[in-house]
């Protein structure tokens, strides 16, 4: 009985001190940790994958007007699944380790909005992806120095997928007439 | 100086009440988690208690389900004022991805007023410690507002030629 006692003295004394210095000391997470899902708005196309994949359908595409486009996240309800960084084309999204998000107003600090400049289609007039980066430059109004050029970039027919694929249907359905 | 002193003298020991709203127990887990020798939250005073009118602290998790809409008011009222309510993962800060489920209210904070959100699914125990040093004033929380990033000539779009 006694000795037993001893034995375990023994061995609480011999573990030593386990608890981690957590809030004292930073305990970065290992390699792979998926945090706070971050977007360089610079390399964002807008086309929204992203939000098409999202399970917790938390970000929000609307168009202000036929060149911008804006995106809202609300990533108080974000579950960092990462498969917003998995689907992005231009590997805008990265998933950061950044864990520690607590905070007394999730909804203010953690909601990130941004605004991306998109093609206007010269048909239907929404806006639209364009196909490479190339095509994104030439768009007027791309660089706000060049907004004056507007009308000398008509060579490029700023149309998109849909309307083009609308008029070859129409196209073939004249011909076959 | 005087704030230093105050803080001090009136830290006390919060006793949890913790409590699942609909969760699927990852953050039930990681609350527990917590409170193991490894992370160790005791050393804060914190402690779990069985009973909601020995606690100062509700902790939520899950989203919050029709069903335990009833109870959970019950629940808050029965914990002795000053009280706090902290939720913890995603699913009790907004809702998580069942936000418009057909039998979800919502997260936390359509029911009750959220003093302390702890965002993860699950959270870390790192991550629900960095919430609980956040509440005693030890760490300042590392998340801020972003600022809208708008486009420098929104307003001046190119008008379509017909």
């Amino acid at each position: 009985m006694i000795l037993s006692k001893l034995k375990q003295a023994l061995i609480c004394l011999l573990a030593g001190r386990v608890t981690l210095p957590y809030p004292a000391k930073p305990h970065p997470p290992d390699e792979g940790f998926r945090g706070y899902p971050e977007v360089d708005v610079d390399k964002c196309i807008g086309c929204g994958a992203c939000a098409a994949v999202c399970p917790a359908r938390l970000i929000k595409i609307e168009d202000l007007d036929q060149t911008t486009r804006r995106i809202t996240r609300l990533l108080e309800r974000c579950i960092f699944c990462g498969r917003c960084a998995e689907v992005c084309p231009e590997d805008a999204i990265t998933m950061t380790r950044q864990f520690e998000l607590a905070s007394d107003q999730a909804r203010q600090d953690l909601t990130h909005q941004c605004e991306i400049f998109m093609a206007t289609c010269r048909r239907c007039g929404a806006c639209y992806q364009p196909a490479t980066p190339l095509d994104r430059i030439m768009q007027p109004g791309f660089r706000s120095d060049e907004i004056d050029r507007g009308g000398d970039l008509c060579q490029y027919e700023n149309v998109c997928l849909e309307s083009q694929q609308a008029e070859n249907t129409t196209a073939t359905v004249g011909e076959g007439e | 100086m005087l704030e230093e002193l105050c803080k001090k003298a009136f830290f006390k020991s919060l006793w949890l009440y913790h409590t699942n709203t609909g969760a699927c127990n990852g953050c039930d887990i990681e609350v527990i988690d917590v409170l193991t020798p490894y992370y160790d939250a005791e050393r804060f005073g914190i402690k779990l208690v069985g009973s909601p009118r020995h606690a100062d602290v509700l902790i939520c998790c899950g989203p919050v389900t029709r069903q335990v809409v009833p109870a959970l008011k019950r629940l808050y009222e029965a914990v002795p004022d000053p009280k706090l309510v902290v939720a913890v993962g995603s699913c009790a800060c907004g809702g998580g991805i069942w936000y418009d489920s057909y039998n979800i209210v919502g997260g936390v904070d359509t029911v009750l007023p959220v003093d302390y959100y702890i965002q993860g699914c699950p959270p870390r125990p790192e991550a629900i410690l960095h919430g609980v040093a956040v509440a005693l004033g030890l760490l300042d929380k590392q998340v801020a507002p972003e600022a809208l990033r708008q486009l420098p000539d929104s307003s001046e779009s190119v008008p379509i030629e017909d």
